[in-house]
């Protein structure tokens, strides 16, 4: 095509959703990464704000980034902005005709939205807009309801609702590309999910999960804490083949108390390749087992595209567990030592994500990703408490507040090489690879939060 | 079995498999799956597990060379990868003797704490 080269020269504007902010730069440069595309924004670029330019995609790229994300509402192909109405119709009057015109001619259909962000419009100044915008050549059919082409107005009022300006503080124009995947968070809700667990992950989180994990078709996609299954429908819905393990007879098998308050007990087909036949994706179901993520009974090699989970810690997962089982199970023992406690917590915490990380390292493939949850206890945290592995490299890191206290943090990692005998004696050695005291006593800073540090309660709660 | 080729313990690989009752479920075939997984399975294993369940068909001893290309072979290893489930039975580990019961189509490995 001749206008090929100009293609990649246009500019794209993505309208986000102004929650779960930390991640939708991730998912982002996730879903720009799987078309192997830069992260190219324009000058200004505010990662907080609703609005981002970005440079040095085709229109494909932006459809294929659309047709994944949870985090972006809508994207336009940018055709003029500014400060002011004015400079918007300088900025637009100076795009290149020749782009414009085959969306304005005569033949077609088109209409004209306004959204506003951070400010209500009455229906007399949407028109007053729409009609400003006549200086433009439009040759084409007003159509509402079936128009060929939408272009929009957008005009951003800030984000502090309570100090709206009189007047936006930037405008765009453009013509509308595609929308995001926001749909899918209201209908893969847990509300309405077949099997659900105490811990079943939000929808809306699960799909930004398989996206930071840049799941995509054919991948085999593997949960070491599967619990009812919520990650795997996220990954199944992108065209993942899943399995997953847990240590828990119970949870894999449906079996046991519902986790619905208005039903005692688990229905007889509550498990998870019922939740995945729900959304039309059992064929992507491979399996299932119950086995302890610590105790690996996979063959030595790399297995997975993509390890994504979220691992217990203790808070409300039920601390009722057999025999070997490893999990934030048993410090009732030795709560009221001093000196004994932190041993067995921080040596089953930790481990949890010492052996994530190691696990990762063996089976996925190269360029595969780990994407976990990291509790974090807020006041200790820094950046270098996330444990490391010298096999994985660090992409992003992105908080979730649980509350005042405590948080915890979605962790994606990449695989750069398989992993060496001398990577294990790394290991060891670099205080930086083994995580952090910080997260052995997450259960504990927890609970001394909620508690006020009596130690009575927290053996209380730890119900053992 | 669905992941009898994946698993293993490191004492002992491949797992055997014993089955009392074997469900053949129809899967939409994939060919580009079939194909990445291939390169991940041990070959031996899965003849050996697919043999056990009598679902060999006339799967080859040696991996064809460009099975990419060969929509009849892959749709068998289709079969015996995604469609051959194991409803009853066990996992046995070829060292120790020790059997990992498969119920409703769920193995369980566990391990008792002695064993561990």
């Amino acid at each position: 095509m001749a206008a090929s080269s100009n293609r990649t020269r246009l500019r794209y504007l993505l309208h986000l959703a102004q929650d779960n902010l930390d991640f939708r730069l991730p998912e982002i440069k996730a879903l720009l990464a799987l078309r192997g595309k830069p992260f190219h924004p324009g000058e200004h670029f505010k990662e907080k704000a609703p609005f981002w330019c970005l440079d040095g995609l085709c229109e494909d790229d932006v459809r294929g980034i659309m047709a994944r994300s949870v985090c972006a509402k809508s994207a336009f192909e940018l055709w003029g902005h500014g400060q002011t109405h004015s400079e918007l119709r300088t900025s637009l009057l100076t795009y290149p005709s020749e782009l414009m015109t085959p969306f304005l001619h005569k033949d077609s259909t088109y209409k004209i939205n306004v959204y506003t962000f951070n400010k209500t419009l009455e229906f007399p100044d949407r028109i007053k807009r729409i009609n400003a915008m006549e200086y433009l050549p439009f040759e084409g059919t007003v159509s509402l309801k079936s128009s060929q082409h939408i272009f929009c107005l957008l005009e951003d009022y800030g984000t502090d609702p309570n100090n709206i300006p009189e007047d936006p503080y930037y405008i765009y124009f453009g013509r509308w590309i595609a929308d995001g995947q926001r749909e899918l968070i209201r209908s893969h809700s847990v509300k309405n999910r077949h099997f659900i667990g105490n811990t079943s992950m939000d929808a809306g989180l699960s799909f930004i999960m398989a996206n930071h994990a840049g799941v995509k078709e054919n991948d085999l996609v593997f949960d070491p804490f599967v619990g009812t299954g919520s990650l795997l429908v996220a990954c199944s819905h992108f065209g993942a083949y899943v399995c997953g393990i847990d240590i828990d007879y119970n949870t894999i098998h449906g079996r046991g108390r519902s986790s619905r308050t208005n039903q005692k007990w688990r229905g007889p087909d509550e498990n998870i390749r019922a939740n995945l036949r729900q959304y039309g994706k059992e064929k992507m179901y491979v399996d299932v087992m119950v086995s302890d993520a610590s105790k690996s009974v996979w063959r030595e090699a790399a297995l997975f595209d993509a390890i994504i989970t979220d691992p217990p810690y203790g808070i409300r997962e039920s601390t009722r567990r057999t025999g070997s089982h490893k999990d934030v199970t048993k410090p009732a023992d030795g709560i009221y030592l001093e000196s004994h406690v932190p041993v067995s917590q921080a040596y089953h915490l930790s481990d949890i994500f010492t052996d994530l990380l190691n696990f990762s390292a063996l089976h996925l493939v190269i360029g595969g990703r780990l994407v976990y949850w990291l509790p974090v206890y807020r006041p200790e945290y820094c950046e270098e408490t996330v444990p490391l592995n010298p096999c994985l490299r660090l992409i992003s890191n992105c908080e979730q507040m649980l509350s005042s206290h405590t948080s915890r943090r979605l962790i994606t990692m990449e695989k750069i090489k398989e992993p060496e005998e001398f990577d294990s004696l790394a290991h060891l050695a670099d205080p930086r690879f083994s995580p952090f005291q910080g997260h052995n006593a997450f259960r504990e800073k927890y609970f001394s939060g909620v508690n006020k540090r009596k130690e009575e309660n927290k053996s209380d709660l730890n119900g053992e | 079995m669905l992941t009898s080729h994946v698993k293993g313990v490191t004492k002992g690989y491949p797992l055997l498999i014993k089955a009392t009752e074997v469900k053949v479920n129809e899967v939409e075939f994939n060919p580009q799956f079939v194909s990445r997984m291939i390169p991940k399975l041990e070959w031996s294993a899965l003849l050996q597990a697919a043999e056990g369940l009598g679902h060999r068909q006339d799967l080859p001893a040696e991996l064809v060379s460009e099975y990419e290309k060969d929509e009849e072979f892959l749709k068998k290893v289709h079969r015996a990868l995604l469609e051959v489930e194991v409803i009853e039975g066990c996992l046995q580990c070829p060292e120790s003797g020790r059997e990992f019961p498969i119920s409703r189509g769920i193995p369980n490995m566990l391990l008792s704490e002695e064993e561990a």
